[in-house]
């Protein structure tokens, strides 16, 4: 199977260690994995924030670079909800627009193909125990779009579970937004703050050391307050904690 | 141009995007949502309305078609009432043990009269179990909308198993829509503070069913 | 471009909504009377919604049914009229808030009554009723108990269901005792703050108003065309001695409210009780057809409002917005409405329903109805318990692209061109920036690279627009390499792991 990462634009500027999370891990796990150097950005931040019409050129471009690949996995609940849901949805409004079918052609092909990454390991690749080993306590945070876009479910917490040596502990109104959301961090500072500040308030009361999420736009925002807060906690992607193994521990 | 005719273009112009529909309505919607929920006996549909009542504060009693007029009495013997609402079409018999004061429900009765009134007793059209509703049609055991909304104290008599349905769908099929229609679920309450139940606002803050087989 | 009127007074020179929602942030005894109130009924939706096993079928049902009906609206408005009509009501139609005012007022001037009782009503909170009636002498007393601790404290409503929300109970207790001998028959003496207490208190308030009342105002939640029924749905009885009392009933209702079928109120009295209140069912439903010989009113007044409604239809991705019920299980759920409050949105429609409500009904032409589209984190909370479907986040984002971009939209029943609201062209030009330099990924290297070398000069907070960030927050570092560089330094992690 031909397996490309979507690693995001987020990602390869700011977080180049979940990238290499997420190759230490797939390694493990038998599948060889490609990073199409053409790759840049799903267009998600323009879409949401009212630009669909700057989207779309970044829209074609992913499934241009995308096309030949069987899955495209990201380690990102909201871009891969921007594919899965919103392309077809870009499609939709471009033919509404009177602009026929392009669109849309273009598109399709990628949508069925992109996986954020707990759902191929659990779906596709049929693990949940990906022989991880990290021992720290860590308490777990849904980011909305793999929540409700996605419908990754239990997914990530089972995979967590099978981790060894980790502790999970529930985190209280888990499923409540931690205010990110994109641009509206910054339109909206105040009530993105409170929101943050909430969240980070309810993973301390945990007493866990780390907070895990799938996605690093949110753990950049609660990361950035953790730190305001001088909580003491760590943010850390999924993909760092399933590819730490006793002998390669996470960084 | 009339106003009517405004928003009757305006909406015409606004859909004109959309592809003709001639769907007949049955078919337009999908109803494949249940008629009742879960598989009750008869009797297990009384005890559901009995149990959902009294969730939503309304004092439930049972009795036979022979010691009704003794409950009623009862009822408004402990309420201390001194004076009864009786809609036109009440079955005699269910007063007559209770010594009260019988009020009829006339037409010119102003609302300051009815509001001297302590108590009211009446049938009604329909009981919903899943929902702990009773329906009142404005039938002459029921008599006007208002005589059951300003006394303070409302006795309604169910009789079951007949009167009784499980749910919502199947109440609504019992009843006759251009009738004046009131869904009761018990008294009076207000979510206004807080967002937190409270029972006793405006209608009656005493709500007592009464569950009344072989009448 | 004439901005329909959705009654708050003051609008539209409301702030933008950061900036109220700065203050309303800070306000600890809001935001605790808010956190308190959304999440004690949070549990209780959800524990009422997941008693009925078909509850996705039904909500699939409520959305078909109201698309089936606003797809064929003209239709359905033609036939409320005549059933309502046949069963002695009369049927009124306006175009906007000031035509339904007028009407309402010349009705109730004509009983020769000037003052009326009024069920809570979305509709007649939307077109400023009230005031336009005292405009006229006539007073309108609210009886809904909420609504009654808005229209005493002076305040705004600030929730669909629950107008005072943002009010705890010492603070009702203390508008109850100072304003209640204003309006009627003063608090008791020594009146406490206990729930129980204070609807005792109102209950006495009203008690006169109600009994000598001979107009009654209500709006309503349902009206069934094939049989001209409307319907309202309450709690308190407010609403049944308001419809059931006085001689004359006049009912505005939007629209939207419109059901084919008498059958398809099985499907709104399932969703609708259990949506708002968390309730099995609510205490009180009144339905009623036109006039009944000796029970209730003897003169029914039936009026209909457009106000923004068509001009809302004939968007085809906003139009969803239409199939709302007013359950307000959108807000009760949302993390900004909770942190925000109600008035942030300026509206009498708040929380993320009023974010696609009001810029439609009104228009984006001020600076809250602009900012409204953003007031979002799309987390999609809303779009998940709303028992229509409305997807919210979607209908958001399409009218961020309105305000962004421009678009051609319905006013006043007239196509009219939009330009780009104001102060969006920087952010235009970053955008356009950003979409350039990811469509040209040497450009984005290149920027990765710079950022990479210069990080250890990279500060943790930012000065000027910045500050929205890091206000907060503290910026992420940047590492030494974009994870490009190392894949193609070590040959995808084969050669070393450095």
């Amino acid at each position: 199977m031909r397996v490309a990462l979507f690693l995001t634009c987020v990602n390869d500027t700011l977080y180049p260690d979940t990238g290499r999370a997420v190759v230490k891990l797939l390694t493990r796990l038998g599948v060889d994995v490609d990073f199409p150097m053409a790759q840049t950005c799903c267009g998600q931040a323009h879409y949401n924030t009212g630009y669909r019409h700057e989207a779309e050129p970044l829209a074609r471009r992913f499934a241009e670079v995308f096309r030949g690949y069987e899955a495209i996995v990201t380690p990102s609940g909201s871009c891969g909800a921007m594919v899965r849901e919103l392309y077809p949805r870009m499609g939709e409004r471009a033919r509404a627009e009177g602009r026929g079918d392009a669109l849309a052609r273009t598109l399709a092909p990628v949508v069925p193909r992109t996986y954020e990454l707990t759902e191929f390991l659990v779906d596709v690749l049929g693990v949940t125990d990906v022989g991880a080993y990290y021992p720290h306590t860590v308490t777990y945070h849904p980011t909305c779009h793999g929540l409700r876009v996605l419908g990754l479910g239990d997914r990530p917490l089972r995979l967590l579970r099978a981790v060894q040596g980790l502790e999970l502990v529930e985190l209280p109104g888990a499923e409540e937004c931690c205010g990110f959301g994109g641009t509206f961090s910054v339109k909206n500072p105040d009530v993105s703050a409170a929101m943050g500040t909430d969240k980070v308030r309810h993973a301390e009361s945990t007493g866990a050391e780390v907070l895990c999420a799938a996605d690093n736009s949110c753990l950049m925002h609660l990361g950035g307050t953790m730190a305001r807060l001088r909580t003491g906690m760590r943010p850390v992607h999924i993909a760092e904690i399933l590819a730490s193994t006793e002998e390669e521990p996470a960084l | 141009m009339s106003s009517r005719d405004r928003i009757l273009g305006r909406v015409r112009r606004a859909l004109a995007d959309v592809p003709p529909d001639d769907t007949p309505y049955e078919q337009a919607v999908s109803r494949d949502y249940l008629r009742h929920h879960g598989d009750r006996r008869v009797e297990e549909t009384v005890d559901l309305l009995a149990e959902n009542l009294v969730d939503y504060r309304a004092v439930v009693h049972r009795s036979d078609a022979e010691g009704l007029p003794g409950l009623i009495a009862h009822l408004l013997g402990e309420r201390g009432s001194g004076t009864v609402l009786v809609p036109p079409g009440l079955d005699e018999s269910w007063l007559t043990e209770t010594e009260v004061t019988r009020v009829p429900d006339r037409p010119d009765s102003t609302p300051h009269e009815l509001d001297r009134v302590d108590s009211v007793v009446t049938g009604c059209a329909v009981a919903v179990a899943e929902t702990g509703t009773i329906v009142l049609d404005g039938s002459p055991d029921q008599g006007r909308r208002r005589i059951t909304l300003i006394p303070d104290h409302h006795i309604c008599v169910v009789r079951v198993p007949d009167q009784v349905v499980s749910s919502v769908p199947q109440a609504l099929e019992r009843l006759v829509p251009t009738r004046p229609l009131t869904l009761v679920s018990g008294p009076s309450a207000t979510s206004d503070i807080e967002l937190d139940r409270v029972e006793g606002v405006h209608g009656p803050r005493t709500l007592e069913v009464v569950l009344v087989s072989g009448a | 471009m004439s901005a329909t009127f959705v009654g708050m007074p003051g609008f539209p020179s409301y702030p933008a909504f950061p900036e109220a929602a700065h203050e309303a942030v800070r306000d600890e005894t809001l935001r605790g009377n808010l956190r308190h109130a959304t999440h004690t009924i949070r549990a209780k939706r959800a524990r009422a919604v997941a008693e009925v096993s078909d509850w996705a079928a039904l909500r699939e049902a409520g959305r078909r049914i109201k698309d089936h009906t606003l797809r064929h609206l003209d239709r359905y408005l033609v036939q409320v009229e005549e059933a309502v009509t046949a069963a002695g009501g009369t049927v009124h139609w306006a175009v906007d808030a000031q035509e339904a005012n007028r009407i309402v007022a010349d009705l109730v001037k004509a009983t020769g009554e000037s003052e009326v009782v009024k069920v809570k009503s979305m509709a007649t909170q939307e077109i400023g009723l009230n005031e336009a009636l005292e405009a006229e002498g006539i007073r309108a007393y609210e009886t809904d108990l909420a609504e009654l601790i808005v229209q005493l404290g002076k305040d705004r409503p600030s929730h669909i269901l629950v107008p005072a929300i943002h009010r705890n109970r010492s603070e009702i207790r203390d508008i109850f005792r100072s304003e209640m001998g204003e309006w009627g028959r003063p608090a008791p003496e020594g009146l406490s703050d206990t729930p129980a207490e204070l609807a005792e208190a109102a209950r006495l308030h009203l008690r006169e108003k109600f009994l000598r009342a001979k107009v009654g105002i209500s709006g309503a939640n349902f009206v069934v065309a094939e049989t001209g029924t409307l319907v309202v749905v309450e709690s308190e009885g407010n609403g049944r001695m308001c419809l059931t009392l006085p001689e004359t009933l006049i009912s505005v209702v939007g629209i939207e409210k419109v059901v084919p079928t008498w059958r398809d109120l099985e499907v709104f009295l399932q969703t609708l009780p259990r949506s708002s209140t968390a309730e099995r069912m609510n205490p009180y439903t009144s339905m009623w057809t036109g006039t009944t010989d000796q029970d209730g009113p003897s003169t029914f007044h039936l009026v209909l409002l457009d106000n923004g409604r068509t001009d809302t239809l004939a968007d085809e991705v906003g139009r969803q917005a239409l199939r709302c019920i007013r359950c307000s299980a959108c807000l009760n759920v949302c993390p900004v409405y909770e942190r925000a409050g109600g008035h942030a949105y300026g509206s009498v429609y708040p929380g993320p329903i009023g974010a696609i409500l009001s810029p439609q009904l009104r228009g984006t032409g001020s600076e809250i109805d602009a900012s409204l589209p953003y007031a979002s984190s799309l987390c999609g909370a809303c779009y998940e318990v709303c028992p229509v479907a409305i997807d919210i986040p979607e209908v958001l984002v399409h009218l961020r692209e309105r305000v962004a971009q421009g678009d051609q939209v319905t006013r006043g029943g007239n196509k009219v061109v939009l330009r780009p609201a104001k102060g969006h062209a920087a952010e235009r030009a970053a955008m356009r920036a950003a979409r350039w330099a990811f469509t040209h990924p040497g450009v984005l290297r290149t920027g990765q690279r710079l950022a990479s070398r210069t990080r250890r000069l990279h500060p943790r907070t930012l000065p000027g627009p910045g500050k929205a960030w890091s206000g907060t927050r503290d910026l992420p570092p940047v590492p030494a390499e974009p994870f490009r560089d190392w894949w193609q330094r070590t040959g995808g992690g084969k050669e070393g792991t450095k």
